[in-house]
């Protein structure tokens, strides 16, 4: 039920965010999506892609501290109010989001958000239950091909 | 009476780190005396010196009276630079090394045929010390050329017997896959270097607790004991500490035995005293203080009560091992590291410690030290491992806190900790540069 993201530590600083995507490029692979938390010191940047374990590889060689994360794919509607019907979900279960990031690309008007909770068994539990499709590794990348 | 570790046979050039005491302090003072004939009789510098205050080798007439004895420097090194202070002719040098010189001028040393054996000699004693013998493969990682530290490792790893790599520093895919596959069982480098052995290895996915490898022989740099424990349980080797320096002879004048409880000074051959750095008085064993070394067997560059910076205390228990030749305690700092920081004195060694003290912080750091409106700032730069990062941004400045905590608690200064990218510090295949002091530029 859950999407395997990367993690990226790297330097606030010109030129930080560049050298790994490059690297990721000249492998061949493609970043489906992506998130840049920062502090004014150093940032975390956080990707997916369909061959993470690769990926993960390439950076580890190349000296970057990657972390693998589980996260939530979730549906969200396409209309005011699609968010807060997820995020009260959540409220009841008492769940605390730790961050959230989206997929640009829509499906069947339907758009796709990630989430990262404190607590992801109890999250995943509470969403399915309340009927909330939780998108999975293999569906997920099947609709961000068949779209491209 | 000495007592063997049972796997480690006593090495026959071990035999004189076992004298009784009473025959040890009259080999001492016998090769003092005449050590000290010669410098008087051929080194203008040290005639001088003790012409000033109406002394000639005759008034020395026992150990305690060495410490009427002026003091020699670095300074003095510098000064007579290149050959001063030799107290052999040019033809009967057959070696020189010299110190990598920070500020201006290096410092010069020489060895006769004798010596190079006898620094030889004691390397032996060294690797013996440390459970090295024959049929083992030694790569040495030391820096060959002017640093003392690969020549002299290198020349008693072949009088011992063993098998020696001379690879020198750097290049480290290299040094691990030779260290594989050659089955090397005994590493020679400065501690940090070995760090960076062990981070590049685990990049590569090779695990050196599965390799042959389990010596490690450390030195060039002071280094702490939490840092030992940390080599020994990502390596599992033995870590164990060697300490020399260039002026007195290079590596070899002091190495830790197999129970790693100090490295043995081989008193034989330097004659080690503990001063106050202040007033220059000799203080007794146990106390801390500077360690003076006076060279007892070198002819062609004696030196006579040399402070060496070096901040330790001669220990006076016996040791498990037997020996009767008295251990240093870890020397951790040099008197020339210390930073006064608002006015707080502070060694690298414990920024060091405080950073290990936090778990899985691997000590590649650095020292920047400013001054802002008048006001020292103290940041210490730490690269990030793969191990300690994690995901979320509260959970990386936590560990900034901690480090920053653990930094307060052991020096009472609060530091700054910046979190740095893996490989932006410069590594070192020599000495580390820990400390960047802007407030002298």
């Amino acid at each position: 039920m859950t999407i395997k993201q990367l993690s990226i530590f790297l330097e606030n600083k010109p030129g930080a965010l560049i050298a790994p995507c490059k690297l990721l490029a000249e492998a061949g692979i493609n970043i489906q999506t992506f998130a840049l938390a920062d502090t004014r010191e150093f940032g975390i940047f956080r990707i997916i892609v369909q061959d993470w374990q690769k990926a993960k590889d390439i950076l580890l060689e190349n000296g970057y501290p990657v972390k693998v994360t589980d996260l939530c794919a979730i549906e969200v509607e396409d209309r005011p109010g699609g968010l807060v019907s997820i995020l009260e979900v959540l409220e009841k279960a008492n769940v605390n989001v730790e961050y959230t990031y989206a997929f640009t690309a829509k499906f069947e008007g339907k758009g796709l958000v990630l989430f990262r909770f404190d607590n992801m068994e109890k999250a995943i539990e509470a969403l399915t239950s309340a009927g909330v499709n939780v998108v999975r590794t293999s569906e997920l990348f099947e609709r961000l091909t068949s779209q491209s | 009476m000495r007592k063997e570790s049972p796997n480690v046979p006593i090495h026959p050039a071990s035999a004189m780190d076992f004298l009784p005491v009473d025959k040890l302090r009259e080999l001492q003072f016998s090769r003092f005396s005449s050590i000290l004939r010669r410098a008087y009789e051929r080194v203008p510098l040290f005639r001088k010196r003790m012409d000033d205050l109406s002394l000639t080798p005759d008034d020395i007439k026992s150990l305690d009276d060495i410490s009427k004895l002026p003091f020699t420097t670095k300074n003095d090194l510098r000064d007579n630079y290149p050959f001063g202070l030799f107290a052999s002719p040019l033809h009967e040098i057959v070696r020189f090394h010299a110190s990598s010189g920070t500020t201006g001028k290096p410092i010069v040393v020489a060895y006769t045929k004798e010596d190079v054996q006898d620094w030889a000699t004691a390397m032996v004693r060294s690797f013996a010390a440390c459970g090295v013998h024959v049929g083992d493969i030694v790569q040495n990682a030391y820096g060959y050329g002017l640093f003392t530290g690969g020549l002299g490792a290198h020349y008693g790893a072949e009088a011992l017997g063993a098998s020696v790599i001379p690879i020198s520093g750097g290049n480290t895919d290299r040094q691990i896959m030779i260290m594989k596959d050659f089955g090397v069982t005994v590493i020679c480098c400065t501690p940090s270097y070995f760090l960076h052995i062990l981070d590049r290895a685990w990049e590569l996915g090779v695990d050196l607790r599965e390799l042959p490898l389990r010596i490690g022989v450390f030195g060039a740099e002071p280094w702490t004991e939490d840092m030992r424990h940390r080599i020994q349980n990502e390596s599992g080797i033995k870590a164990y500490d060697i300490y020399g320096l260039s002026e007195i002879v290079g590596p070899g004048v002091a190495m830790e035995c197999v129970y790693q409880a100090g490295p043995h000074i081989f008193e034989d051959m330097f004659y080690p005293e503990i001063i106050d750095p202040e007033t220059g008085k000799v203080l007794p064993d146990g106390q801390e203080g500077e360690l003076v070394l006076t060279t007892l067997c070198k002819r062609a560059m004696p030196m006579i009560r040399y402070r060496t910076r070096d901040i330790t205390a001669l220990i006076p228990d016996k040791c498990e091992c037997g020996r009767t030749i008295r251990r240093l305690k870890r020397i951790s700092r040099r008197s020339d590291d210390m930073l006064i920081i608002r006015g707080v004195n502070i060694y690298p060694s414990q920024i060091e410690a405080a950073l290990l003290r936090v778990e899985g912080t691997l000590p590649h750091y650095l020292i920047v030290v400013d001054r802002q409106k008048g006001l020292d700032v103290l940041e210490v730069q730490v690269e990030v491992t793969p191990e300690v990062f994690s995901d979320t941004i509260s959970a990386m400045e936590q560990l900034q806190k901690k480090l920053e905590h653990s930094i307060e608690t052991i020096t009472g200064l609060r530091a700054q900790v910046k979190l740095v990218a893996p490989k932006t510090l410069q590594r070192s295949e020599g000495k580390a540069k820990r400390v960047i002091d802007k407030r002298k530029m």
